[in-house]
């Protein structure tokens, strides 16, 4: 195996760390001089050197010592959306700016305690609201795969680009991401990494910064699908801190990894053939089902027929949750305050305080929440949808009764497109891109973006698997099987 | 449904956002697209189905009533943009 130390999977480097063949301090002083050099790519945020080589030699001790978890001594970047002790955590806002908490969330705490790395913030949406990285108060993280020799800046995805743009980059061997209507496979796709989200109440949201709590979910974006599988172990577990949290035994994910999909029933949903689908994503996925085929699944046709109403009562819902849980930024006891006038009183200090600290999606999205919650629309907007939602999940819960194990669909609608690209699109037009990967958040079902191909320009492609509720292990074993098959290798050429 | 001027800057005002009177028009007209989208939801026969609560049936789990965290009020504090006597301080509230 050749190639520097930054491109290892964390496989990879967890087996040299324990056969003494590296050390975490080198690891992770390759992950620092290749972030040092990616300024460009505007996915590290927040770096945190000292901290990482800290964390790096008491690994290095432990893995010395001999009872060293798969994770230790590896460095991971961290979305700017979980609250790390200690270093500002802002969730890519100005209303958070200068907000350094004072305690941990649930998942880091439990990747530091198996001995990870942290070298630093990712880059991301604004509150995760986004699918292109536009809406963040740092600037636009960069995707590092380009057209050909075009060097128009493309986006890496969102909310997660920052984690996207930093594992395609090799500038760290893994990173968390959350996901509430897509945003760990969309930006996964959009860069050919692996990214999962897991069942909601698989992974527990303490800590997190909220978004819509019914929705939001954390999980690994990783080189392989058996990274996803290491750190998932990590990641998921109980939490008496979030009451949502399953109280279910963690299986070793990476143990289900065989490969062997034989006799497995895979469907491919006729809902999500959608019209003005670009060719190659048609072709990507009728490959996708023949690679499957050749593996020994079955292919089923499926119906899930309320999948057109995904995106709408998403749109409802998630909104709806936001305005309620970004309540909370009033600059009273973090982050920003605006400056008063003489005679300003509290309702001016919110209003204003609001108005300077939120972006304008942000915005946007916690006054459409607001009205769908409001006095007389209620009913007609937000029970709506919610018992839309009830009939999207019935979908899935009836493909699942008939046999089916996984289900098969795009990742994307399209490759990754240019930063600023869609400035003058209307909202509408950006929420598309989640079309294929939103039913799984409205089901809290596990989803996958696994790369399979490249488009005429070269970009990436990825393909997505969607399992039944905790059924992660399983899932891994079909994307691992997927994996296998579509044998993705490419990397991003080095422009940076 | 159709939002007005009027309707956007009520809505502002709920959700404490302070908007230009200029800016109103350009977001109800965002505010219109985005609900022109989520009208599509009328389409949908819903009769007899419950709104979804909790996507996992689950028993919300029961602890002991007893304080677990507390007596840190520096901590708590400590990213206040206004604290004064172990106090977060704001604008004054009643005339």
């Amino acid at each position: 195996m050749t190639g520097a130390l930054n491109e290892l999977t964390i496989a990879e480097a967890r087996d040299r760390l324990r056969a003494g063949a590296v050390t975490s301090v080198e690891l992770t002083e390759a992950c620092l001089a290749a972030i040092e050099g990616a300024g460009a790519l505007n996915a590290f945020v927040h770096h945190t050197p000292e901290q990482a080589l800290e964390q790096a030699r008491a690994a290095d001790a432990r893995i010395v010592g001999g009872e060293a978890p798969s994770m230790c001594g590896i460095p991971l970047g961290i979305k700017d959306l979980f609250c790390t002790e200690g270093v500002p955590s802002q969730a890519a806002s100005n209303i958070l700016k200068g907000f350094r908490p004072e305690y941990e969330s649930t998942v880091t705490r439990q990747l530091f305690g198996a001995g990870a790395v942290m070298l630093g913030k990712l880059n991301m949406d604004e509150f995760a609201m986004g699918s292109s990285n536009e809406t963040s108060c740092y600037g636009n993280a960069v995707n590092p795969w380009r057209r050909g020799n075009d060097a128009t800046a493309l986006t890496p995805g969102g909310s997660s680009g920052g984690s996207a743009s930093a594992v395609a980059a090799d500038l760290c061997l893994a990173a968390t991401g959350t996901d509430t209507g897509g945003s760990i496979r969309q930006p996964a796709a959009f860069v050919g990494i692996t990214g999962l989200k897991p069942t909601y109440g698989r992974v527990s949201r303490w800590g997190i910064i909220a978004f819509a709590s019914s929705l939001d979910q954390a999980g690994p974006m990783a080189k392989s699908v058996r990274d996803c599988a290491i750190m998932l172990g990590a990641m998921a577990g109980h939490d008496p801190m979030d009451s949502t949290s399953a109280d279910l035994p963690v299986p070793d994910f990476e143990a289900a990894l065989t490969g062997d999909i034989r006799g497995k029933v895979i469907g491919i949903p006729k809902e999500y053939r959608m019209e003005g689908m670009p060719e190659e994503v048609e072709a990507l996925w009728a490959e996708g089902r023949a690679m499957l085929a050749d593996a020994g699944a079955k292919i089923v046709d499926i119906s899930l027929p309320h999948t057109k109403y995904a995106l709408p009562a998403y749109y409802v819902i998630a909104p709806a949750e936001a305005s309620s849980n970004l309540a909370r930024y009033d600059g009273v006891r973090y982050g920003h305050r605006a400056t008063l006038a003489q005679g300003d009183g509290i309702t001016e200090m919110y209003e204003k305080t609001r108005a300077e600290g939120f972006g304008a999606e942000v915005q946007r999205r916690v006054m459409i929440g607001t009205y769908v919650l409001s006095a007389g629309f209620y009913d007609a907007y937000y029970n709506r949808a919610r018992r839309v939602r009830a009939l999207i999940k019935r979908d899935f819960d009836e493909a699942f009764a008939a046999g089916v194990d996984a289900i098969l669909t795009p990742a994307t609608p399209s490759a990754a497109f240019g930063l600023g690209e869609m400035a003058d699109a209307d909202p509408v037009q950006m929420y598309l891109n989640d079309v294929f990967t939103v039913t799984v958040n409205l089901a809290g079902l596990p989803g996958i973006a696994v790369p399979a191909g490249r488009d005429r320009e070269g970009l990436p492609l990825g393909l997505q698997l969607i399992g039944r509720p905790w059924e992660e292990a399983d899932l891994l074993n079909t994307a691992y099987a997927l994996e296998g098959a579509a044998g993705f290798v490419s990397k991003p050429g080095k422009w940076w | 449904m159709s939002i007005d001027i009027e309707t956007a800057r009520r809505v502002a005002h709920l959700a404490r956002i302070r908007v230009e009177e200029g800016d109103l028009p350009a977001l109800a007209s965002e505010f219109n697209a985005i609900l022109g989208f989520i009208e599509q939801l009328n389409e949908v026969d819903v009769d007899g189905v419950e709104p979804m609560t909790s996507v996992t049936p689950m028993r919300l789990k029961r602890r002991d009533d007893e304080v677990t965290a507390g007596g840190t009020p520096e901590k708590i504090l400590s990213n206040a943009p206004d604290a004064r006597e172990g106090f977060f301080a704001v604008p004054k509230v009643v005339e």
